[in-house]
């Protein structure tokens, strides 16, 4: 990565950290309910794959933990936090909620709740882009726990088979809600779970920004040139609990410790200072900027928006039946 | 006579099953070391230890089938899915292996296992973490379905599901596990078919399960006190076998029915009772009956839209009120 890109980088992942805290707060404050799943600690795994990938070309699809992802993708913070507040501005109009962001203009097509669901999606997605032609890559970020669900390898057999366009991050920070790794998987290093099917694999560091980077190229070229399937596996850690509901009694603080000495965003901005690129006082600046669009636009945007409406309680069940006429009742001719 | 919590309920039982009989085992996501994320094992990895409580990878088809597949030999397996929600993909093993089992041997396999799961809609948990799926278990030939509205009932049927040799789905509600509750202080086994009255009335026969019976009795509540009506509470805790004689009783004796379920219709509980009415008295009948449910939409995650989709206390009254002319 270039100078200047780190830098845009280093902005872009403190505002998903930010953005991630802000919805922390507003959780705490009812604003947002049911399930909220927080991403920080990992920003470097979506960041270092997407600057690798091509944001809002490549399709990308991901569980629950889905907010940094679509933001990078292209999503408008302010709709995603719109979502969140359940507003009809929301980028699913607060139908969808955290665990469910959507935004396909900018080909991320959504967070899902079931553990391994997207798996399969992925590859569908991987088989439309094969049948137009397209350059574009299908990109499926999930966590290592959902690796044991019988539709992943279902999915990398039929990824296999067809050589169909997609690529497989596996972010794994060692924990399923409260059961590590070593505790639901008979191996850890879930990259080697994927030789079975003759799909290339590669394992690296997910806190260093630029390890990921170079990793991902790689991954990303294999599958855009049209070799089929790639897998990689970045390790990497999650602040906060799985949910939050957790109070993370499962492993220690030291171990939370450990990790954080290597933050991604601290160790990319030490790097840019020690490199000469920037000062603490220009982080800080960042930091501050930062903070203020998301009070003054993001959750202003939130909160001031309309909720929906319940007479349209029933919209986007169906297709509306005005076009759908011919088929419904059967006169097409 | 003690008052606790459901979740403690279902704890008691799994205790004292497991202590009493070692082929009782248990296993789920995150239901050992963790405790179960409604605490309904809380303990018992300590006291049972790994080979018997189970913190199972997620792989909800498999270790489902693997519950079952140990159940062929004896084994007493209580299978928790953490969400209903999860169960589509344990139905495959729940539905064409333990609910099969037994007839497609002619006998000679059986799978006495307990799927326990926690369904129903909580607070803005969105499209894919609401389900309420009765209507889904309650058409399958060989499975039984209860579902506990208290927590007498959430100790009593579980001790009976784990003796019994069919195998049983348990549907439990997300938001009742903290309810308060008396259960005996001795053991006791809750019956797997039947109904219980819950409130008895004259007037009208209100049918729930589940959360709904605390619906029904609160509508029973305000029907009486305020419109000097008197509602019969039936709680349809077996939704497979459905009590037939217990809803004939009841409407022979009110001759006006409300069927309230937190699941959409069309199909369900509702329709079911319905069916269950014309073919047992419908002459009985004095008006057609109705039911209160859910709107036919996938849970919406805003809360104004959510609490539109859902009915309530309210919604039974209202249904009420204009069986008998009064709205
Ligand atoms: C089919 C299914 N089973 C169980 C769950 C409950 N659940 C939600 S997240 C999760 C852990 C997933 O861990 P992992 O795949 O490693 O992702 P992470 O949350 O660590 O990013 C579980 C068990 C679920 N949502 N879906
Ligand atoms: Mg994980």
């Amino acid at each position: 990565m270039k100078i200047d890109d780190k830098k845009r980088v280093l902005r872009e992942m403190v505002l998903h950290r930010r953005f991630e805290e802000r919805c922390y707060q507003a959780y705490i404050e009812r604003k947002i309910g049911g399930f909220l799943h927080l991403y920080p600690g990992q920003e470097a795994c979506c960041n270092g794959v997407m600057e690798a990938a091509r944001p809002g070309h490549d399709y990308v699809i991901t569980g629950y933990r889905d907010h940094v992802h679509a933001i990078k993708c292209g999503a408008d913070p302010k709709e995603v936090m719109a979502e969140l507040y359940g507003k009809e501005t929301g980028s699913s109009k607060g139908r969808g909620g955290s665990m469910h962001i959507f935004d396909a203009a900018h080909h991320f097509m959504g967070g899902y709740a079931l553990v391994g669901g997207p798996f399969p999606l992925a590859a569908g997605i991987a088989k439309a882009i094969q049948l137009k032609g397209g350059d574009e890559i299908a990109i499926c970020f999930l966590g290592d726990a959902a690796n044991n669900q019988g539709v992943f390898h279902e999915t990398l057999n039929m990824a296999a088979l067809w050589k169909l366009p997609v690529l497989f991050v596996c972010e794994n920070n060692l924990y399923g809600i409260g059961t590590s790794i070593e505790r639901s998987t008979a191996v850890v290093h879930q990259h080697k779970r994927v030789a079975a099917y003759n799909i290339p694999a590669d394992e690296c560091d997910g806190q260093d920004i630029d390890i990921v980077y170079e990793h991902a190229r790689k991954a990303v070229d294999h599958v855009r040139a049209g070799n089929g399937p790639f897998f990689l596996e970045l390790m990497t850690y999650r602040y906060r609990g799985h949910s939050m509901s957790d109070s993370r009694g499962y492993r220690s603080r030291e171990e939370e410790e450990v990790w954080k000495q290597r933050d991604p965003i601290l160790m990319l901005r030490d790097r840019l200072i020690t490199a000469g690129a920037m000062t603490m006082a220009d982080y800080e600046t960042i930091e501050k900027e930062t903070d203020a669009y998301i009070e003054n636009e993001v959750t202003k945007f939130a909160e001031e928006s309309p909720e929906p409406r319940v007479e349209d309680l029933e919209k986007y069940v169906l297709a509306d039946r005005e076009s759908q006429q011919p088929w419904l009742t059967g006169k097409a001719a | 006579m003690a008052q606790i919590m459901l979740w403690e309920a279902i704890q008691r039982a799994h205790d004292e099953e497991m202590s009493r009989d070692p082929m009782v085992i248990c296993m789920g996501e995150d239901i050992g070391v963790a405790g179960g994320t409604y605490k309904a094992t809380k303990g018992l990895y300590e006291k049972y230890g790994p080979l018997r409580v189970m913190d199972t990878p997620i792989s909800e088809g498999g270790f489902t089938g693997l519950g079952i597949g140990a159940s062929f030999l004896g084994v007493r397996p209580i299978i928790e899915i953490m969400s209903v929600n999860f169960a589509w993909l344990a139905m495959d093993q729940m539905f064409n292996s333990a609910a099969k089992i037994r007839y497609m041997s002619g006998g000679q396999l059986t799978a006495p296992c307990v799927f326990r799961s926690a369904g129903g809609a909580a607070h803005q948990l969105g499209a894919q973490h609401s389900a309420r799926m009765e209507k889904v278990f309650m058409g399958i030939a060989g499975l039984r379905v209860v579902t506990p509205s208290n927590p007498r009932q959430a100790y009593g049927l579980l001790k009976s599901a784990i003796r019994c040799d069919d195998p049983v789905f348990i549907n439990e509600h997300e938001l009742m596990y903290n309810m308060k509750g008396e259960v005996p202080d001795g053991e006791y086994f809750h019956p797997l078919e039947g109904s219980d009255v819950a409130r008895a009335g004259t007037d009208v026969t209100l049918f729930g399960y589940n959360i709904s019976v605390h619906w029904c009795l609160k509508a029973a509540e305000i029907l009486d006190k305020q419109y000097g009506i008197s509602a019969e509470v039936v709680d349809l805790y077996s939704l497979s076998p459905l009590d037939r004689d217990g809803i004939r009783k009841s409407v022979s004796k009110t001759h006006r029915v409300v069927i309230a379920e937190e699941d959409e219709a069309p199909v369900g509980v509702g329709a079911e009772v319905i069916a269950t009415i014309n073919e047992e008295c419908f002459f009985e009948l004095d008006a057609a009956p109705v039911r209160v449910h859910s709107a036919l939409v996938p849970q919406p995650y805003n809360h104004t839209l959510e609490k539109a989709a859902i009915p309530d206390h309210e919604d039974v009254v209202k249904a009420v009120l204009k069986l008998f002319g009064k709205a």
